[in-house]
């Protein structure tokens, strides 16, 4: 339009173009604006990530100064002297979130494959909305339950139990043996197989739901049962979408809070038994960040939190991974 | 029917029967947990948890100053993570078909989404209640804000997305400027998606209680200044369960059964109406 009016060149059409040109200007700053002012908060969020970090290691630095490496690897946790060492709250994290997955990923694979290949038309919703509804309920009212409900019961019938049986067998029979006090790592690592079912199953609902039908019903068609066209159809060509699932609820498992405060036992205490109380770093934390006096103490457990997020991005990082090689495949299938 | 060879159908009935167990485990324990929480919460539940203050132990009481701080400061960190959300996911579905920022962004952002709560208040406690030398409700809702963030990008990317490219042309064709386009059609269209995703994401921060701890902390009194410690629900339900005494027991569940009925609640709300809102356009 503003190449037409110069070619005329008279008076009147100059200003009329100079007019249009205004106008076309606006819009052109707007857009320019309205581009880089999202474009800058797209940015702010890897700021975020990069700020987080930063600050985590910069309030940190005293405590890598000072214990240096060692840290990982040393038990001792005492305020008096200043000596920190992370490793117990470390391996309650890890044991903790490995027992929760060693329960959570068959229990969430059976919900994935009745959802997916048995269930009812009519029963799917209100079956997803329960699942969902199971990861909706906040962490602190699994605490609460977990700490006033379900340790007393879990003390009183399933732990004498389990220290009869399951202490008495060979090589593993050391993890189970102690007095039952309902709380301990058992217990939290429990707590946090419940709050993790929801975020496995619905992932590898969602994964399972990426299988051609074609492929199924070939399968059906040539007369395998349910159970073969899962075990030979849907997992091998869902397996990197599935181990994306579980790091998913991995990498929740790990930092999960409140539920774990509340029925871990907080003691700085390396047992080799399940059933003794211990820590996790997020427990660690929530316990007493606010009640650390002194600039190593709270130097100390920014670490931990450090160490905590590093190792959660790492899980999180290779399950995002996993799940957009899935995708990839989906596209080239289709 | 051909009836199969015994072993297979065996397996196959053994993996059926496993599968109903296992969606029973997961039913048992929500049933479960339902079921305490409205068992012991609604003894505690009377007018009183309404209109008064949170008590010293020994004495009658309510949470009110809790629920009313709990409420302001979600309010507050919506208003706070909202636009941000909103902005950096229009950029990342709108604009960002070419460059490294969109899918780096993207792939960052999933990660924040899953990221513990409990880092980010330590990052809010480390970038700001140090500095401003106090904790603070304040401190609170940016920490909450930053959780709701990365849910609002991912609702907001995905929603727009799913709007048809003609909408864009058609508008295009008009010869309106690409701003225009987003914030007059792309963004109006994705509206109702894009309010569920406020919806869950305040959801997820009402019962969130680990990024409190160390930045608004507790008050045991009224506080309508936005630079001292403010009560809330989610850290007084952790310190008065915490307790030895039975009568903040009780006013624990009672506040653990408002909040989580809150929670679900806004949960379904949020899923409805999203529903109602598709199948109506």
């Amino acid at each position: 339009m503003a190449d037409g009016s110069e070619a005329l060149g008279k008076k009147s059409n100059v200003m009329l173009r100079q007019l249009s040109d205004v106008r076309v200007d606006v819009h052109y700053v707007a857009d320019l604006l309205f581009k880089n002012i999202t474009r800058f908060f797209a940015f702010l969020v890897l700021l975020l990530l990069a700020g987080i970090i930063v600050s985590l290691f910069i309030g940190s630095l005293p405590a890598i100064s000072k214990f240096g490496f060692s840290f990982i690897i040393n038990a001792a946790w005492n305020p008096v002297t200043e000596e920190f060492g992370g490793l117990v709250p470390i391996l309650g994290t890890v044991v903790t979130s490995a027992i929760a997955l060693l329960i959570a990923v068959p229990v969430s694979f059976g919900i994935a494959l009745f959802l997916t290949e048995m269930c009812p038309q009519w029963l799917k919703r209100p079956l997803g909305t329960a699942i969902e509804l199971l990861a909706g309920i906040p962490s602190i009212i699994y605490g609460m339950w977990g700490l006033f409900v379900f340790a007393p019961l879990f003390r009183d019938h399933a732990e004498p139990w389990i220290n009869a049986y399951l202490g008495a067998l060979p090589l593993i029979g050391v993890l189970f043996h102690g007095p039952p006090m309902g709380i301990g790592m058992l217990t939290a690592g429990l707590i946090l197989s419940i709050m993790v079912i929801p975020f496995i199953a619905s992932v590898m609902r969602d994964v399972f739901e990426v299988v051609p039908v074609l492929l199924k019903e070939s399968a059906y068609g040539l007369g395998a049962t349910t159970w073969e066209v899962v075990r030979n159809i849907v997992l091998p060509y869902t397996k990197v979408g599935v181990v994306g699932g579980i790091m998913l609820g991995l990498g929740r498992a790990l930092g999960e809070t409140m539920a774990v405060t509340f029925v871990i036992g907080n003691a700085h205490e390396l047992h080799a038994s399940l059933l003794m109380p211990g820590n996790s770093i997020a427990s660690t934390l929530a316990n007493e960040f606010t009640e650390a006096v002194g600039k190593m103490y709270t130097s100390a457990l920014i670490e931990l939190g450090l160490f905590l997020f590093l190792i959660t991005f790492i899980v999180l990082a290779l399950a995002k991974l996993l799940l957009i090689r899935l995708s990839r495949l989906e596209g080239k299938g289709s | 029917m051909v009836s199969l060879p015994a072993r297979r159908r065996l397996i196959n009935f053994l993996s059926q029967i496993g599968s109903v167990i296992t969606v029973g485990f997961g039913l048992f324990w929500l049933g479960w947990i339902l079921l305490t929480l409205f068992r012991q919460g609604i003894p505690g539940l009377n007018l009183n948890v309404f209109t008064q203050m949170t008590p010293p132990p020994g004495s009658q009481g309510g949470l009110l100053n809790a629920i009313v701080g709990s409420f302001f400061m979600v309010m507050l960190s919506t208003l706070i993570g909202t636009p941000i959300g909103i902005l950096a996911g229009t950029y990342m579905a709108e604009y960002g078909q070419t460059g490294w920022l969109s899918p780096v962004t993207r792939f960052i952002n999933d990660i924040l989404l899953s990221a513990p709560s409990i880092v980010i208040g330590l990052f809010v406690y480390e970038s700001y209640v140090v500095h401003a030398g106090h904790f603070s409700g304040l401190a609170g809702s940016f920490a909450l804000g930053l959780l709701v963030i990365p849910v609002v990008v991912r609702t907001t990317e995905n929603m727009l997305k799913l709007v048809p490219n003609r909408f864009r042309e058609a508008a295009a064709a008009l010869g309106t400027p690409q701003w225009k386009v987003i914030t007059r059609v792309t963004l109006r269209a994705s509206r109702a998606g894009i309010i569920t995703g406020i919806l869950l994401a305040v959801a997820r921060i009402s019962g969130e209680t680990a990024p409190l701890l160390f930045t608004s902390l507790n008050n045991q009194f009224w506080t309508s200044n936005i630079n001292q410690p403010m009560a809330n629900l989610p850290v007084t339900i952790f310190e008065y369960a915490m307790s030895p005494y039975r009568d903040w027991h009780e006013l624990a569940w009672a506040g653990a059964l408002l909040i989580t009925l809150g929670v679900l609640g806004l949960n379904i709300v949020a899923r409805t109406f999203f529903k109602q809102r598709r199948h109506g356009n």
